[in-house]
């Protein structure tokens, strides 16, 4: 089963504070352990809002907002897709990235299946 | 809502804990008893220790609570109690007086031994020693899927469908055989490396086909196999980025697992390849097939088969609707494949790629021959082919005839109504090709 692991970015991370060559050296550390692992299938990190866009629908209306945006605790810094046996082993493995990439909260969210979908469809 | 009491720092029940505990040995084990590989020389005892670390984490825990990191706390209990471990037996030695250098034995380390190095070359020494070549078949998948999947010996057998019982046997004679032979906990010589790893990638490719063509059990393929399959096979690409052959291997089993979804129909039976819903094929996974097949091509070199056959999945993987497939170019890489590995079964594939680009005259010249073949007389998916084949060329009455021995030949129900059913075609003489 599939989770994604999505991290929440921190005021400094909003702000364009890049991570200094040890942490980036203890990230790309990390990545390295996770790919093996053999869990890791794909994962990204998103830079500041203030370089990003929000769509806003309401009743149909659609607004584009520019960044950046004031809640920077709220927004989302990067995820990643883990293949693992069970909730428990993907958040064994966020836990190590959240200590080490510095950000208050991680969610680890089951990813939709096309089984899923079927089983809503009945 | 927030709770009050932080999940890690409070006391966990006693299941609660045993659960935290059986997962992280499943996340953390492989890499913990690799490192103690490297610090104590034997598996034996890099198992016993790693297990002893275990044990004192649920005594400490059950009244601590579970640390913030318990990986890091694993990792670093791990590698005093190994110096502990070496300790207690050197000062063992001198009470006894039976530490004449000589008669050490020569698969532990000694306290000045021990360096920490590279994890990777740790986990790739672990995978070459359970997936060394004097262990058969068996005994190589079972190890592997214990020590570096990190599954219980009851998970190993599960998988298996093979009582406990016998895969512990398995694995004790298998560490016996290892011992016996004085294998080290080593990577081996630049020299002996190819086959070696050629050695693991045929661990991971069986575990894989196990799994994805069950030869036992009621169900045809086996998700949990597969998926075993699937980590080791992306351990072993990170472990050897540079290397095209493992990198083809994951990028085939990748390719073949995208289909795994769409493999059955809603009652259970198989759907062959040209008439799955390609939509229920799993993208994430064929996005990865590709991109490793690019990395091979960008590493250049020269393809071997697991590369081949990878390419010739990624043509099926690339067209959106059957009728998009790019059969010359799967016939000119069977064409490479029955080159490096001229397998009967390579051949018949070969036939069938080649009936599809270049017509069914082209392909029976292929096929034809390989009746003569031993063991392949009675291969009733090769009596299906010249059938289809022969039908296709207008053949009727010759396609008739292999229609019906595949029908005898097959143990399959479902298959022997499809060629009979097919024969019975042949014989009112409008025959269809599907």
């Amino acid at each position: 089963m599939r989770y994604m692991v999505m991290h929440y970015q921190t005021q400094d991370m909003e702000d364009g504070v890049l991570p200094s060559p040890e942490q980036q050296a203890a990230i790309g550390e990390y990545m390295k352990e996770a790919a093996m692992s053999g869990v890791l299938l794909s994962g990204e990190g998103v830079q500041s809002s203030s370089k990003g866009a929000r769509i806003e629908v309401n009743e149909g209306k659609v607004r584009v907002i520019d960044g950046p945006f004031a809640e920077a605790k709220e927004l989302i810094a990067g995820f990643a897709i883990l293949e693992v046996d069970s909730l428990a082993e993907a958040v064994e493995h966020a836990r190590k990235f959240a200590l080490l990439v510095g950000t208050e909260r991680v969610d680890v969210r089951k990813v939709m299946e096309y089984e899923d979908l079927q089983q809503g469809s009945q | 809502m927030t709770d009050d009491i932080e999940a890690s720092s409070r006391q966990p029940a006693e299941d609660e804990l045993d659960q935290r505990l059986a997962t992280l040995w499943r996340v953390e084990s492989p890499r913990i008893i690799a490192r103690l590989m490297r610090r104590v020389g034997d598996l034996d005892i890099a198992e016993e220790v790693a297990q002893d670390v275990f044990v004192a984490a649920i005594e400490k825990w059950r009244t601590d609570g579970v640390p913030d990191n318990p990986a890091a706390w694993l990792n670093k209990s791990a590698g005093f109690m190994a110096i502990d471990r070496i300790r207690r037996r050197d000062t063992q030695r001198g009470k006894y007086q039976l530490a004449a250098a000589s008669e050490r034995q020569a698969m532990e380390h000694d306290l000045d031994q021990i360096v920490d190095g590279d994890l990777a070359d740790d986990l790739l020494g672990l995978i070459f020693m359970s997936c060394h070549p004097i262990l058969s078949p068996d005994a190589r998948s079972a190890l592997t899927l214990k020590l570096v999947c990190g599954l219980s010996t009851e998970d190993v057998a599960r998988a298996f469908l093979t009582p406990a019982p016998t895969i512990a046997q398995r694995i004790v004679r298998a560490k016996r055989t290892l011992a016996a032979a004085k294998v080290r906990f080593e990577l081996p010589p630049e020299s002996e490396r190819p086959a070696r790893l050629e050695a693991v990638r045929e661990v991971v490719y069986l575990v894989f086909n196990e799994g994805y063509s069950a030869t036992s059990g009621d169900q045809w393929m086996r998700g949990d196999l597969c998926a075993e399959a699937l980590r080791l096979g992306r351990m072993l690409a990170a472990l050897t980025p540079s290397d095209t052959e493992t990198l083809g291997l994951l990028a085939l089993i990748e390719l073949q697992a995208s289909r795994l979804r769409a493999r059955t129909g809603p009652d259970g039976e198989p759907v062959l390849l040209l008439d799955q819903d390609r939509t229920r094929w799993d993208r994430l996974l064929i996005q990865r097939g590709l991109a490793n097949i690019d990395r091979i091509e960008q590493l250049g070199g020269t393809v071997g088969p697991y590369a081949l056959q990878a390419a010739i999945a990624a043509c099926h993987a690339r067209a959106a609707v059957a009728d998009d497939t790019d059969w010359e170019r799967i016939t000119a890489l069977y064409d490479g494949l029955a080159r490096i590995n001229p397998t009967p079964v390579v051949e018949l594939n070969r036939g069938v790629a080649t009936a599809q680009a270049f017509g069914p005259e082209a392909g029976l010249e292929i096929v034809m021959p390989l009746f003569e073949e031993p063991g392949m007389r009675d291969y009733h998916h090769l009596s299906a082919v010249a059938g289809d084949l022969l039908c296709r060329a207008g053949e009727h009455e010759q396609a008739r005839e292999h229609f019906l021995r595949a029908a005898a030949l097959t143990q399959n129900s479902v298959e022997r109504t499809t060629m009979q059913n097919r024969a019975a075609q042949c014989a009112s003489g409008h025959a269809t090709s599907d």
